[in-house]
């Protein structure tokens, strides 16, 4: 299949999104914020306790956001009739892209009322005399004490909703029979740890940010991240070893399979239906990837998942070299991907190419 | 809609004659001219008379040789193999499309894109393993084979020349168009006759087109070669001494 790179951003850019939001959800669900009790004098007064949450949310939900936008805008520019887009809402009955469609806006609606609990109630800074000074507006202060259990749902929302919209988009991909390489049983699967490991590898550039974890957690979370990284990247090598094992065990559509003539003999094609490329040969008939597939799999993986792991592991041993290994991480892993991605659909075999007898 | 409607007792479809299709291309050609001017539109080409000719077809004429192998050695068989939508009655082109714009007609079960809908993200070529669907640059639509639906209802036409133009072009009458669904029409009984088959339906859409087989060549080759005459034998000693020289003279 021609790998179109409006699709490779899409599914790329996208995924990564929906996974550090993914990451961002279930910190706000079980890890952040870190609640105190008041002083007591105020506390009498209003139940309410103090919370912090470190400015790695803020970034982790707009760094997903942006990541989300640019890959579902990408993939309107797959689109023929753009203009016409709306359209694709419709049919989540039966279609895996509407469901994606529709999944991918239902998103929106947790990360943007977590955006607005955050700009309203969290960013400006709570310390206690700011706290003090508003303690007369009791209804701000009720609202501020519900915030953590609102953040929390809505951190579990996200979660769930990111995991679900991942899960669209890659059987979109795996519901299509003609393409053996996506019809696999480890396609979906794919797609969800190389979400999540994406997003752990953004969520761990994004703490070298500055002032990205503030005393609210004093960093606890950071062992759990590069941990999760280190075994997101074992379980991806994995996972991508075993699907290429399997795709290469699965034999192309012959031309007596596809006519249906292989009763009658060894089939071959002498003459093709036209002279010049058309659609089908064009979109269906890409095969450069595969002339050069071992090296481009050793890239992907080593680039993809060895160095971001064994990084990840480094930074666990010595803390030092944190910020560093990140960046390095990130800038690895995402081209391993990329390549990764590219494979997924250069790779992939149409079964019409079996009438061109090309398989 | 792109869910499928239940299951309609009409199967509109081509039945294609593997036996006596010559490889002409006409079907193909005169598909192309009938969609160029019919009530469609015109199926739209990108340079059409320059040096890289690309455009949309319905039809795609491929040519195979079989090969066999005979107890009189190995043959080939020409096979001239037309390729076109098969209007299957559960195609995945049709339920992956998220806009509503491909659908399977419920009276007679054609497949058809509205052009109006579709947003041409071409995940319903992708789905499709017979290559029926082609993808339009210059619409930014896809297309696909209508089965001439503007003709074989259009009460404008004579009767005769209600089928598709494919039809109607072929030259060795090696396809033929009527209800699938209906056990008793004269092309499901050709299906029966012939043995006519569904290409790939390991992938369970279902194709409501039939292809017919080649009948077996009577070229003789199937048949065993004849037993070698056997070789007379010749008792020498009991021919007379000028014709027992003659023999010894002449096996030299």
């Amino acid at each position: 299949m021609r790998p179109t790179f409006s699709i490779i951003a899409f599914t790329l850019l996208s995924g990564t999104g929906y996974g550090l939001w993914f990451l961002l959800g279930l910190g706000l669900a079980i890890e952040w914020p870190v609640c105190v009790p008041m002083q007591p004098a105020i506390a009498s007064v209003v139940p309410l306790r103090f919370c912090e949450y470190p400015p790695l949310i803020g970034y982790a939900l707009l760094a997903g956001f942006l990541m989300v936008t640019a890959g579902l805008l990408a993939s309107l520019g797959h689109l023929g009739q753009p203009r016409r887009a709306w359209r694709a809402f419709s049919q989540w009955r039966s279609s895996w892209l509407s469901r994606e469609g529709v999944a991918s806006i239902v998103t929106y609606v947790p990360a943007a009322l977590l955006a607005l609990v955050g700009l309203v109630l969290l960013l400006p800074p709570t310390d206690e005399t700011s706290v003090r000074q508003s303690v007369d507006h009791g209804v701000a202060l009720q609202i501020m004490s519900l915030a953590p259990a609102a953040a929390r749902v809505l951190g579990a929302t996200l979660a769930l909703m990111s995991a679900v919209t991942v899960y669209c988009t890659a059987n979109i991909y795996s519901s299509l029979k003609p393409i053996r390489a996506w019809h696999n049983r480890h396609v979906v699967a794919a797609y969800l740890l190389l979400g999540l490991y994406g997003g752990a590898l953004c969520l761990w550039f994004l703490t070298t940010w500055p002032a990205a974890m503030n005393h609210a957690t004093g960093g606890r979370e950071m062992p759990f991240v590069l941990v999760g990284i280190a075994v997101l990247a074992a379980l991806g090598l994995v996972l991508k070893f075993l699907y290429w094992r399997d795709i290469d065990r699965t034999p192309p559509i012959s031309a007596g399979v596809a006519t249906g003539l292989e009763a009658l003999g060894t089939v071959r094609s002498f003459e093709q239906p036209h002279t010049e490329e058309n659609y089908l040969t064009r979109e269906m008939g890409f095969v450069l990837a595969r002339k050069h597939a071992s090296k481009l799999r050793a890239i992907g993986l080593i680039a993809g998942f060895a160095i971001p792991g064994l990084l990840a592991l480094l930074a666990l041993a010595l803390p030092a070299t944190r910020p560093f290994a990140a960046w390095i991480a990130f800038i690895s892993g995402m081209s391993g991907l990329f390549v990764e991605r590219w494979l997924f659909f250069a790779q992939a075999r149409h079964a019409v190419m079996g009438y061109y007898a090309r398989n | 809609m792109t869910t499928l409607p239940p299951p309609s007792p009409k199967k509109l479809g081509l039945v294609i004659d593997l036996d006596t299709c010559v490889g002409c291309h006409a079907c193909a050609v005169a598909c192309k001219e009938w969609n160029d001017g019919g009530d469609f539109g015109p199926l739209p080409d990108a340079d059409a008379y320059g040096a890289h000719p690309d455009g949309v077809w319905f039809n795609r004429v491929h040519s195979y040789a079989v090969q066999q192998d005979t107890p009189r050695g190995k043959r080939e068989l020409t096979v001239h193999f037309p390729r076109s939508c098969l209007h299957c009655e559960t195609p995945a082109c049709v339920t992956v499309c998220p806009t509503g714009a491909s659908y399977k007609r419920a009276e007679d079960g054609i497949v058809l894109v509205d052009e109006d809908k579709c947003i041409g993200c071409q995940l319903c070529a992708w789905a499709c393993p017979y290559g029926a669907r082609e993808f339009s640059e210059e619409r930014g639509t896809m297309q696909k084979c209508t089965l001439c639906v503007d003709r074989i209802y259009n009460e404008t036409l004579d009767p005769a020349d209600r089928q598709p133009a494919c039809v109607a072009a072929c030259p060795t009458r090696a396809r033929h168009f009527g209800d699938l669904g209906d056990a008793e029409s004269a092309i499901s009984k050709l299906v029966a006759e012939r043995d006519g088959y569904a290409l790939m339906p390991e992938f369970g859409y279902q194709p409501v087109n039939r292809y017919l087989p080649p009948r077996p060549r009577r070229d003789g080759c199937d048949a065993p070669k004849a037993p070698a005459p056997r070789e007379e034998t010749l008792d020498r000693d009991q021919l007379p001494s000028v014709l027992r020289w003659l023999d010894r003279a002449l096996s030299r």
